[in-house]
This record gives structure tokens, C-alpha cells and sequence, in this order.
């Protein structure tokens, strides 16, 4: 275990963090906010040295190994969205340490559960900060990290970083090299945000809210700076604009490079994205049919389906109207929607479009296999053959992803919630959504729980956006072992 | 610049190592998964799986919008294809790897047609350098710049050798001889020596040299040379065709020990003058039986590693003038390099060094171009030979008063066919070739890298 290495990497990321959290400082400073601006400062001192201690580690002669990649990734992680919680806690807008943290993993996480029974009674600049951790999360610090920090120098080895945290069963390069490859990412991220947010000011949104409403957006994160969420904004034009994003922000965006790239027909043609596209449009109409009745002009309803279908499958979690009011086909709909969630490589979470479709596709070769045990089925996808160390990986996300619903559904459990509550609690968390059903739905708020499924429920976010592994293997004893 | 490399066998793969830590952004293209996972797990490299003479599987490396491909598939033919396809694409450079003798020769015809920039073919490479280590036994590594008129040769300090327990200084008849001590190697770590080193026995050193006064330089060393009139070869693949070819002409005695029959009698049919003997070459009596005690050279070169370390060190043990070594994983070199196995011969690294040079001769269009790259001392360090070609602030310039970065050297120049090894006193001039000794990870690029800031006078930077 190369333990310098992995301390510089996550020195360098607590210097990212820090360096943003100057942002929030300077809303803090033009809204003239005491208690944040003295909460912010504190934070981003405390950042800076533990950074800047951390970089001046000499390198030392060991290598970076994948085991090396998952730690740093499941390590950084677990540590900058402790210290994005501080903030919250020494300015007291939340009292409890475990209540700040929760928001802040929420945050970096994408989910957008929130703790917090009345979002309008913060500050600017937490507004601010919270809505921020969406968007740097949605990407991937790390992803960042690589994009500014020129550490690889030719070597591979921060290749593992960029496996260990970004979404999907498989990573493909951009650019022959990390660095563009994670500035090309980044770069088509920002172009996307700014065209969002002059989409909503010229809609009428005011400029603040804009920024972190897009924020949220982007990073299909899902923490609303009003709360009544999105249905603040009555204007059909900025829900549908939200609604449009938010879609697009789930994509893949390998795809965007291909368009950009002039092969626009080669990515039309990808798998994921047209079963994406399917399912959401299906669902809509679906839910739009069912909702008919509560708002009597299809229009009306088509635009609120559209709205939470767009919501919840790319796991952002904004609401323009209580879903937990509509018919029980409706509102388990959208639970089962959660599971899939969002395309690999996109911000989204959930278990991703891809698994779904790799799965699909086995279980029919499967199937084929039965009927003609000699046939030849290999299981196909963009033209390529899938192959089987990817099949099985599939098989094993699946069955870690049950096991951890398992046993987090009878740790929840403890607090007497409703079935609904706890189910569908744990699936908005752990594919990083933010409202459930019931006690957790759009108009209901996270606070109801004991500490105890608080801090089940943070891990399970961390757990979802990490994509379990990186996580899980940080409590496996061989990754700690000194030879391996 | 963008470098596509299709194949990543053992020369891919060094190459792949050397380019990306350069700073190329490289794409690898091979049909086995599994080297490229590799490939992308320990270098920062993109890589694209598929053969490499599908225009599908080059489109999708980017190669239409690439300066260079590089073809070093195992296949000759496929390489050729590659670089067919990939100027049809819109390639700027594109290199080959062609190591078939027949192909080889027919290859001037054709370079035109496949769009060639440069043809490589490791194994005359290394039959070639086997060849100039034999002219010379007791250097362990000649590598040739300025046309072949200058040399960086590598010497091991062995008892009676009258350089053992003297100082750089104290060495001025050395300089006589127009040569210069550039690197001294002691176990296993480099130096670029200064005047008050002093050299012990068992050091290797790396000697700049005129090459006209090597015969001169050996005798001035005391070590006697004694001409290699015979060679014993075990292993009878391509590079041992090339050797004794040329050995042949040089009127060299050649016996080749090959163990399939077909390929002896190929041989045999190749090389009217050797004496070609079907047999294990492992096999202690047969090497015995065919008069390997009287020979003057043994080269070994088998494909396989382990065989042929092991015949060497029977070599060395039954008292072989001269042995060379092929050896293709260079990792462990460093293992039996005290095993009395010294001089080594590497196709693999040979054929990176040239297309590295090529690569670098590419990438700087000015400031004095690179015209050859070797690496030396194992790898440890480098020899680059610049052209200069435009007006600099750094010549006519003593080189004693020019600030040069640490462990820097200027070994030769040459100067309309004369071959300086420079003192302080010499400068360097427009149209003059220069040498350079710089360590590995240095990366050289430009006359410009070797100062320590952009005014290359010394004691510039302190004046300001």
C-alpha cells in the first residue's frame, strides 16, 4: 500500500475543494453574511493546511496499483464531503455535526436528501455552497483533480483513479491522455451549465437562482433552493427547460464528444442512450395518461410527467408538483424508475441505463441458449461483443447492489417507518435521487430519521455514487494488507 | 504529437513507454485485450482494440488526423499494409517494421509507394552492432554518431588497466588521443564524472572517441586486441543470418549451431562460406566437439533468454575471448550483468532508440535538430546528436563559460569531417554537429534544454 501516494492525491483534493470554497466566500462577503462568511473562512483554512502538508510529502519510490486507485477515490471521498459539511455546522445553520455531514454527502453525492425542514431560512452563500457540491460531485472531483494537476507524467497509474470514480461498468478514454481526456469532460460540463443558466435568466429566473438551480441540474443533483422545489417556478418555459436538461445532463458524454467529434450517426446509434430515451419517453406517457384525471388537460399533465419522469430517472430529484399524491401505478413507477437510473458516464447515478441493457440482452442469449444449447449467441451492444468479464461483472454489481438494499433495509428498519417509507427512502438514497414516497416524498424532508439511518443512509449515497466497489473494498482486509 | 503505434509487443511496448513519458499523446492499437490493459494500466496512453490494417480500427485510433503511426506487429506484410492504409488516410509519417531479409532488400523499391518515412529492421540492427562489437572485443557497447566518425564506447576497468586509481585530471595523454571520459558507471549508478573523480577498478566507463583512433585508444589502455578471425554463432534466426553475412565478408571464420534441420539447411543455402552444424547449441560436448575452446568470439543468439545466458556463461567459464549476449527482456539485466554476461545486445532497444531519435528529429523543427539518439550505461543515460543549423547566443561561445544544467556533457563535435572531443576552450559553431551525454529523464529535445536558462552565458543570471 502505497500510503504517500494516496495521501498526495487526496492533499491535492482537499487544495481542489478549498479553492472553491473561495466562491462561496465571496457570496458570503457581497450578501454580507457574518456568521457564514467567519464559517466559510474557517473551513477553507483548515482545507489549505491540510492540503498544502499533504503535497509536500516526497513521492517516494512505490507505485500506484489499483488497490492504491480505490482507496484514494472511497478515502477522498468520505473526507471532502466531511469538510464540505463544516461550513453548515460552525456557522450553526445545522447544529448536529451527523446532520451536516449527511447534507454535505447528499450534496457531493448527487442525491439531494435534505435534512432540512425549511431550505429558505439558510444563507445566501450555504444556499450557494450546498447547490455547488451538486455540481462538482455530478462530474467527479477527482475527474477535476486530473484535469488542472498534471500528475501522471506519462505514467498510467491515475487511470485507476478515473476507473474507481466515474460511473459504469467500463471507462473509455477520450483523449490518449487523462488529462485532456478529463479536461474534454469538464469543458463540455461548463458549455452545457452556461447554456442552461442563460436559458433560465432569459426565462425570468432571477440570476441567482439560476446558477444554483442549474447547479443542481447538472449535476442531477436535486437540492432546491426553495421549498416548494421547481413548482416555485410556475413558468411552463423554465420547468420544460429544466425538465429538457436535466435529460441531457444524464447522457452519456461520450456521445457529446462523438457529436462534437462529427460522428453524429455513430451516436445516435448507441444502445444506451436510445433505451434511455425509450424508456423515459414511455414512462411519460404512461404516468401522463394515469395522472390524467387529477389535472384534467392532458398538456398540463404531460408537462408534469415529463417534469419527475426526467427527474427521477436521471436521479436529480426535483419535484414541480407532490408525486406523492398521484395514483399508486404513478408513484411506484417512478421508485422502479430509480433503480436504473441514469446512462454511464453521465452525472446521473442509480445502477445505470447500461446494466440494464447488458442485462437484458444476456438474459435473451441466455433464453436462446436454452432452446438451442449449440447456437452460437454471443451478447452484442454498438456492434461489439460484450464480453463475458463484463457479463459477470454486471452480475456482481447486481448482486452487491441487493445485498446492500438488504441489509440496509433492515437497519432502517429500526426507526418504525412504513414500508413505504423505508423502501423508498433507501432507493432515493442509494441511487443518489433525494425524495421518496410518504414521510420522504417531495414535501416531506429527511429529518424524521434517527441518527442511526442517517448515517446508513449517507453511506449508502457514498456507496451509490461510487458505484459500491471502491467503498466496499476499503473494509476488506486485503486492501489494507501490507504485501499483497 | 500525436502517435499512433499499432502492435504492442516488446517494441511497441518500449516505445509506447518511451513516447507517452515524452509527452506524445499515443494511441496503441493491438488485437489482444489483455497487453493493451496492461499498456493502459502502467502508461498514460488511450488504446483501441483490433487489427490494425482495418481502416475501421484506424478511424477509430484517430489516425487520419495523426503525425505518425508506427507499425510493429509481428507481421511484415500487416505492417506494410497499415502504413499503406494510414496515408491513404492522411498519415503525415508513417514507419514500418520489416525484419524479413527479402523484404528488406526489395523495400527501397517500394518505400516510395507505401509512403515510408523510415523502414526499421531490428535484426540487421543488432547483427550490425554485433558485427562492430567484434571489430572491437573488449569494448563493451559501440555506439557511432557524426556518419560513424565519432563513437561513445563502453569499457569495463579490469586489473593492469593503467587507469585504475588515477583522477580525471591527471589523464591529459587521454586527451591526446582526442578522447574524453563522458560516464562512469559503479555499481549500477551513473555519473558523469568531473576532474577530481577517480576511476577504480571494476568501473564501466563510456569513453567519447575519435573512431579513427580506436585501435590507438586500446593499445594507450594496455588491453591487447587480437583480431577475431573466428566466430562460433548458436541459434540460427535472422539476426544470425545478417551477422555472418557480414562476418563472411570481413573474412571472419563463422560456425552456426541451429537446432531445426529445415532452417540449417536454409542457412547453409543462404551462406555458402559458414559452416553451418545441426545440433542443440545447449549441448556442452557439441559445442566442445566443434571447437569452441579455440574460438575467438561466441555470440548466442537463440530466442530464447535463458539459453542463451546459459551458453555464455559456459563461454565465459571455458575461457571464450569475447561473448555476446542477445537478450530481449532487458528488465533483469541488471541481475546478471555481475555474472560476467557484459556485453548484451538488445533488438528491442536498438530499433526504440532509432525511432525515438526519428521522433524527436520530427517534433523540433529548430534550434538544431536531433540527428541520432542512443541510450547508454543501461539506459541510464543518453547520447543525443543536435545539428546546428541556425545562429544561436550559445556558439562561439568557450564552453567553459557556458552555464549547462547539471550532469550535462558535451562530448563531440564535428566539425567538417574532423572530430573534435572539446576542452574548455572549444566552442561550438554553425554547421557543426554536437554530441550531447545527457541523463535518461533529462528528455533532450533542443540545443536550448542542455542550459540552465535562456541566456546560456555563464554567470548571467547572477549578474541581473
Amino acid at each position: 500500500m502505497n500510503i504517500r501516494a494516496i495521501s498526495i492525491y487526496i492533499g491535492y483534493l482537499l487544495l481542489v475543494e478549498g479553492a472553491f470554497m473561495f466562491a462561496a466566500l465571496g457570496v458570503a462577503a457581497i450578501y454580507q453574511e457574518q456568521a457564514s462568511l467567519v464559517a466559510f473562512l474557517m473551513t477553507i483554512g483548515v482545507l489549505l493546511f491540510i492540503g498544502l502538508l499533504l503535497t509536500r510529502l516526497r513521492r517516494g519510490p512505490g507505485r500506484v496499483y489499483a488497490r492504491e486507485g480505490f482507496v484514494t477515490v472511497a478515502l477522498g471521498w468520505v473526507l471532502i464531503s466531511f469538510f464540505g459539511g463544516l461550513p453548515f455546522y460552525i456557522s450553526g445553520y445545522i447544529p448536529n455535526l451527523l446532520d451536516a455531514w449527511f447534507e454535505s454527502v447528499s450534496g457531493f453525492t448527487t442525491t439531494g436528501a435534505s435534512i432540512l425542514k425549511d431550505v429558505e431560512a439558510l444563507s445566501q452563500s450555504m444556499l450557494y455552497w450546498r447547490s455547488f457540491t451538486h455540481w462538482l460531485g455530478g462530474m467527479g472531483v477527482l475527474v477535476f483533480m486530473l484535469a488542472v494537476v498534471p500528475l501522471s507524467k506519462g505514467s498510467g497509474e491515475t487511470f485507476h483513479l478515473l476507473r474507481a470514480e466515474s460511473p459504469g461498468p467500463s471507462v473509455d478514454k477520450l483523449a490518449p491522455t487523462l488529462r485532456n481526456s478529463a479536461q474534454i469532460l469538464y469543458a463540455i460540463y461548463i458549455v452545457l451549465t452556461i447554456i442552461q443558466v442563460l436559458l433560465l435568466v432569459l426565462g425570468g429566473m432571477p440570476f441567482f437562482d439560476s446558477l444554483l438551480n442549474t447547479f443542481a441540474t447538472a449535476g442531477t443533483g436535486g437540492f432546491a433552493i426553495k421549498n416548494a422545489s421547481i413548482a416555485a417556478y410556475p413558468s411552463p418555459y423554465l420547468q420544460l427547460v429544466i425538465a429538457v436538461f436535466m435529460a441531457l445532463f444524464g447522457v452519456n458524454f461520450t456521445v457529446y464528444h462523438l457529436i462534437l467529434a462529427g460522428q453524429g450517426r455513430a451516436a445516435l446509434k448507441n444502445g444506451e442512450v436510445r433505451l434511455y430515451i425509450g424508456i423515459m419517453l414511455f414512462s411519460t406517457l404512461l404516468i401522463a395518461l394515469n395522472i390524467l384525471p387529477q389535472y384534467g388537460s392532458f398538456s398540463k399533465a404531460a408537462l408534469l410527467s415529463f417534469f419527475q419522469v426526467s427527474s427521477i430517472m436521471t436521479t436529480t430529484g426535483f419535484a414541480t408538483a407532490d408525486f406523492n399524491l398521484w395514483p399508486q401505478f404513478s408513484r411506484y413507477l417512478l421508485v422502479v424508475l430509480m433503480i436504473f437510473g441514469a446512462c454511464a458516464g453521465s452525472t446521473g447515478g442509480g445502477a445505470k441505463q447500461v446494466r440494464l441493457l447488458i442485462l437484458l440482452k444476456s438474459l435473451k442469449a441466455r433464453m436462446q441458449m436454452m432452446l438451442r444449447p449449440r447456437a452460437v449467441n454471443p451478447v452484442r451492444m454498438d456492434g461489439k461483443q460484450v464480453k463475458e468479464d463484463m457479463i459477470s461483472g454486471v452480475y456482481a454489481f447486481m448482486a452487491a447492489y441487493a445485498m446492500i438494499c438488504i441489509v440496509s433495509f433492515l437497519l432502517l428498519s429500526f426507526d418504525n417507518k412504513s414500508m413505504e417509507t423505508t423502501l423508498s427512502a433507501l432507493a432515493a438514497c442509494f441511487n443518489n435521487i433525494g425524495p421518496g414516497l410518504d414521510l420522504v416524498g417531495p414535501a416531506g424532508n429527511y429529518s424524521v430519521f434517527s441518527p442511526l439511518s442517517k448515517f446508513v443512509l449517507s453511506i449508502d449515497m457514498l456507496l451509490g455514487r461510487l458505484e459500491i466497489f471502491p467503498l466496499l473494498l476499503l473494509f476488506s482486509p486485503s486492501v489494507w494488507r501490507r504485501r499483497a | 504529437m500525436k502517435i499512433v503505434i499499432v502492435g504492442d509487443g516488446k517494441v511497441g511496448f518500449t516505445l509506447t513507454k518511451q513516447l507517452s513519458q515524452e509527452g506524445h499523446d499515443v494511441v496503441v492499437i493491438d488485437s489482444n485485450p489483455n497487453v493493451l490493459r496492461t499498456s493502459q494500466e502502467l502508461l498514460d496512453v488511450a488504446i483501441v482494440e483490433g487489427n490494425g490494417a482495418y481502416v475501421s480500427v484506424q478511424l477509430e485510433a484517430n489516425v487520419q488526423t495523426s503525425d505518425l503511426l508506427i507499425a510493429a506487429t509481428s507481421g511484415d506484410e500487416v505492417n506494410m499494409l497499415c502504413c499503406l492504409l494510414a496515408r491513404k488516410l492522411g498519415c503525415k509519417h508513417t514507419i514500418a517494421r520489416v525484419r524479413e531479409p527479402a523484404y528488406d532488400q526489395q523495400l527501397r523499391l517500394l518505400k516510395e509507394e507505401l509512403g515510408l518515412s523510415l523502414s526499421i529492421n531490428p535484426e540487421r540492427a543488432a547483427a550490425r552492432e554485433i558485427f562492430r562489437l567484434l571489430q572491437f572485443p573488449p569494448f563493451l557497447k559501440r555506439d557511432s554518431f557524426a556518419r560513424g566518425r565519432a563513437e561513445l564506447v563502453e569499457l569495463k576497468l579490469k586489473e593492469n588497466n593503467p587507469l585504475i586509481g588515477k583522477r580525471l585530471f591527471e589523464l591529459g595523454d587521454l586527451k591526446e588521443l582526442n578522447a574524453l571520459i563522458c560516464i562512469v558507471e559503479r555499481y549500477g549508478e551513473i555519473t558523469i564524472p568531473s576532474g577530481g573523480f577517480k576511476l577504480l577498478e571494476g568501473d564501466k566507463i563510456t569513453i567519447a572517441a575519435d573512431a579513427a583512433e580506436l585501435a590507438r585508444l586500446l593499445r594507450h589502455l594496455n588491453i591487447s586486441t587480437h583480431k577475431t578471425q573466428s566466430v562460433h554463432i548458436v541459434g540460427g534466426g535472422r539476426i544470425a543470418e545478417y551477422l555472418a553475412a557480414m562476418l563472411l565478408k570481413a573474412h571472419v571464420r563463422v560456425t552456426i549451431i541451429e537446432r531445426d534441420l529445415a532452417r540449417a539447411e536454409a542457412l547453409s543455402l543462404a551462406l555458402e562460406d559458414a559452416l553451418i552444424i545441426n545440433g542443440d547449441g545447449t549441448d556442452q560436448e557439441l559445442l566442445l566437439s566443434e571447437g569452441i575452446k579455440q574460438t575467438d568470439a561466441l555470440v548466442t543468439l537463440t530466442g530464447i533468454d535463458e539459453e542463451n545466458l546459459i551458453v555464455s556463461m559456459f563461454g565465459n567459464y571455458i575461457g571464450v575471448p569475447k561473448t555476446i549476449t542477445k537478450i530481449n527482456r532487458t528488465e533483469y539485466y541488471s541481475v546478471f550483468a555481475n555474472m560476467g554476461i557484459d556485453t548484451v545486445v538488445s533488438p528491442k532497444l536498438l530499433t526504440s532508440d532509432e525511432i525515438v531519435s526519428y521522433v524527436r528529429a520530427m517534433a523540433n523543427t529548430s534550434g538544431g535538430s536531433v540527428t541520432a539518439l542512443c541510450t547508454i550505461a543501461e539506459g541510464k543515460a543518453e547520447a543525443i546528436e543536435f545539428f546546428i543549423n541556425e545562429d544561436a547566443p550559445y556558439l562561439d561561445i568557450p564552453l567553459k563559460a557556458l552555464a549547462l544544467k547539471e550532469e550535462i556533457l558535451v562530448a563531440a563535435i564535428l566539425r567538417s569531417r574532423k572530430v573534435i572531443i572539446p576542452k574548455g576552450n572549444d566552442s561550438m559553431q554553425k554547421g557543426d554537429t554536437v554530441v550531447i551525454v545527457a541523463p535518461t529523464g533529462d528528455a533532450i529535445f533542443d540545443m536550448r534544454d542542455i542550459f540552465i536558462n535562456e541566456n546560456p552565458k555563464l554567470g548571467a543570471a547572477e549578474k541581473e
